[in-house]
């Protein structure tokens, strides 16, 4: 058995990394147990002729076609979504785009504006300060000044307009309708140890200049140099409680496969949404039968995605392509309820730079753009380099009948049983997709391009998990409490998208850090009576 | 040529379905997808779509009552395009592996005017771009929610 340490974190991605650097100045004994393992920059795709083929291969974003030995199977043949998710030190940030938007103030009061779902018991007020520590942490590329906001101030220039950028700008003003420079965590300069953006143009797989912001380059470097002690390939398969309901540790599975025990003080679970009920629900007991802290039985309950609704045309000039971060722009003109559509809620667009040549080949021959035979080669020179495209990204009622159980079956190479999901995409969202595609149609001729083309929703798109665990005042109607800790178990803390309320129409990871920090810093100011 | 586990009758009709898909053109100089260092890639690339590849060109035999190398090569690009609507999934693998090889050969990304290495150390330049064209969003006053009356302006957009 190992010694009892102060605080146990379970995950080192986006959520329990900023939770780790936080609590570190506290000079507890804090552990975080990692499934995964480091990923060197030399192993990124980018390195290597076979960058493209690599998305298809061990840097899959899917995690059942990727199937390395650190991944786990997610039976998700009930939705029409697939989970995006990478299994490493810095978690999914790894495996991003690095698109970072934060929620907006009325996202936390649907309820009072809008008659639907909960408002959160928390508000936009609340997490700023945590917003921008993250931004100087993670490290923010953007421009000040954008009116779908309240003001703040991104510490680097943004990512360029480049030729995409330029005529979608060109289009939304012709249409009068909004749109800015998206805030990343692509560092425009060197920064905090990592070198600037060289525009390699395959931000999502890892980023070989280090530009790209994952936190195994951010917060971990600090965090371990204050003290926490990462330990990585050990996968967590329950938490465990004592004759008091309280959380006692974890059992896992070490690098050689090997049952440990970790005791711990306080428990913190940051394993994303899927990742986070899967363990609840696998954590049971004669007291908590039906998971831990599942009292609400609400524990992998409103699972929300974000269905993303993709339209893309082609221009008769070359553009960017692959080259520079992929997505530049957002705009928020359909963002905010207008009580003149047939939807409640709306969503932020997000404009893409293009896609790599073998992407183009292979979207483009699937769907029968791209001719076989004689003609192939004149067909390809006229797609290649010429896409330019949205997505609307859909905010996501939470609706309880969507939800992560464990599956009967499927069980990961440790034999822990695997996430299902069962998930469909509500009427309001469909009709929030086909509004955006719409607008998105209107906004691709503008910006002169022709063969429009839909995919909607985005198969490979499930890259945000969210609503399984979420926070509010009332146990019977929530799992944690208004500052992350579980109603039935008083040291036992959650932190990942698992917590959200309502999804908002956003790119979650900057929200799911901020609320990270926001929890790290409530404990610190309640460590007399933490447990109370 | 490297393969250990299609057969000689598969890795015959892959080479001419790969040709099929994507034959040699004299107005671009560029080889085929059933040139021989393409295709000896293809072969060294199939890993994870194997099973699919296998299925496909089963399919692909009974879809043409017989094997597809033994088919006129002139008629061969009529079978594969008829093939195409009923291939499902497995020749949808199939495909990508043949497309993934084709565009990485140096021969076929110069044709493209492209550099022929990984994007990683040299990287690309992106033009700036003019930022001017924000000035009209920027004149816009706030846009994003009221709630509670705090530092917000204006409404939906």
């Amino acid at each position: 058995m190992h010694d009892k340490v102060d605080v146990l974190i379970i995950g080192s991605g986006a959520s329990g990394a900023a939770v780790a650097w936080s609590l570190a100045e506290t000079k507890m004994h804090i552990l975080c147990l990692e499934q995964g393992d480091w990923v060197k920059p030399t192993d990124y795709p980018s390195n290597g002729r076979d960058w493209e083929a690599r998305l298809f291969s061990d840097f899959a974003v899917n995690p059942n076609r990727r199937a390395r030995p650190t991944d786990y199977p997610i039976n998700d043949d009930n939705s029409p979504i697939k989970v995006v998710n990478f299994n490493g030190v810095g978690g999914s940030t790894i495996m991003y785009t690095a698109h970072f938007p934060r929620l907006h103030p009325s996202d936390f009061k649907v309820r009072t504006l809008d008659g639907v779902a909960e408002d959160w018991p928390i508000d936009y007020a609340t997490l700023e300060p945590f917003f921008a520590e993250n931004d100087r942490m993670m490290g923010v590329s953007g421009l000040a000044g954008d009116p779908a906001y309240p003001p703040k101030q991104p510490p680097m220039p943004p990512v360029p307009l480049g030729k995409s950028g330029a005529r979608f700008g060109k289009a939304m003003n012709q249409l009068g309708w909004h749109w800015w420079p998206s805030d990343t965590t692509i560092a425009t300069t060197d920064y905090d140890g990592r070198g600037r953006c060289i525009n390699l143009g395959h931000c999502t797989p890892g980023c070989a200049q280090g530009a790209k912001a994952s936190t195994d380059i951010t917060y971990w470097p600090h965090a371990i140099r204050a003290g926490v002690e990462l330990r990585t390939l050990c996968r967590v398969r329950e938490i465990t409680t004592d004759e008091h309901g309280m959380a006692s540790g974890v059992i896992y599975y070490d690098a050689k496969g090997e049952e440990q025990f970790q005791p711990a003080e306080v428990v913190i679970i940051a394993c994303n949404g899927v990742g986070t009920p899967r363990l609840m629900l696998n954590s049971v007991s004669a007291r908590f039968p039906n998971g831990i802290a599942n009292s609400s039985g609400l524990v992998g309950k409103n699972l929300m995605f974000h269905p993303y609704a993709l339209t893309y045309g082609y221009v008769d000039e070359p553009l960017d392509g692959n080259h520079g971060p992929p997505l530049c722009l957002w705009s928020k003109q359909f963002y905010e309820t207008d009580p003149q559509r047939d939807f409640v809620r709306g969503y932020t667009f997000q404009f893409g730079r293009g896609v790599g040549s073998i992407i183009e080949a292979i979207v483009s021959s699937t769907a029968g753009r791209l001719a076989w035979g004689e003609d192939h080669h004149a067909s390809y020179r006229k797609l290649v380099n010429r896409r330019i495209g949205l997505s609307a990204i859909c905010e996501d009622l939470p609706e309880e009948h969507n939800r992560v159980t464990l599956d009967p079956v499927l069980k990961d190479s440790s034999g822990i049983p695997a996430p299902k999901l069962d998930y469909t995409i509500s009427a309001n969202s469909h009709k929030m997709m086909q509004h955006g595609i719409a607008r998105a149609k209107e906004i691709l001729n503008a910006a002169g391009a022709s063969n429009i083309c839909v995919e909607s929703p985005i198969l490979n798109g499930g890259w945000h998990l969210l609503g399984t665990a979420r926070m509010g005042t009332d146990p019977e109607r929530s799992v944690v409490n208004e500052w992350g800790r579980c109603h039935d178990v008083k040291n036992l803390f959650i932190v990942d998208g698992s917590i959200w309320v309502t999804s908002g129409g956003v790119n979650p990871t900057s929200t799911i850090q901020a609320l990270a920090l926001y929890i790290a810093d409530s404990i610190k100011q309640r460590l007399a009576n933490l447990f109370d | 040529m490297p393969n250990d586990s299609l057969s000689v009758e598969q890795v015959r009709d892959l080479r001419a379905l790969a040709g099929a898909i994507i034959p040699a053109s004299q107005t671009y100089n560029v080889p085929g997808a059933d040139d021989e260092r393409i295709f000896n890639d293809i072969l060294r690339s199939l890993e994870r779509d194997r099973d699919d590849v296998c299925r496909a060109l089963a399919h692909l035999a009974t879809f043409a009552g017989g094997a597809f190398a033994d088919i006129e090569p002139e008629r061969r690009a009529a079978v594969a395009n008829a093939f195409r609507d009923v291939g499902g999934a497995p020749l949808a693998a199939l495909v990508r592996v043949v497309l993934l090889c084709y565009y990485r050969d140096d021969r076929v990304m110069r044709s493209l005017g492209q550099e022929p290495r990984p994007p990683f150390p040299k990287g690309h330049v992106v033009e700036q771009g003019d930022w001017s064209l924000l000035d009209p969003v920027r004149a816009r006053p706030p846009i994003y929610r009221p709630v509670d009356g705090r530092a917000t302006k204006g409404g939906a957009g």
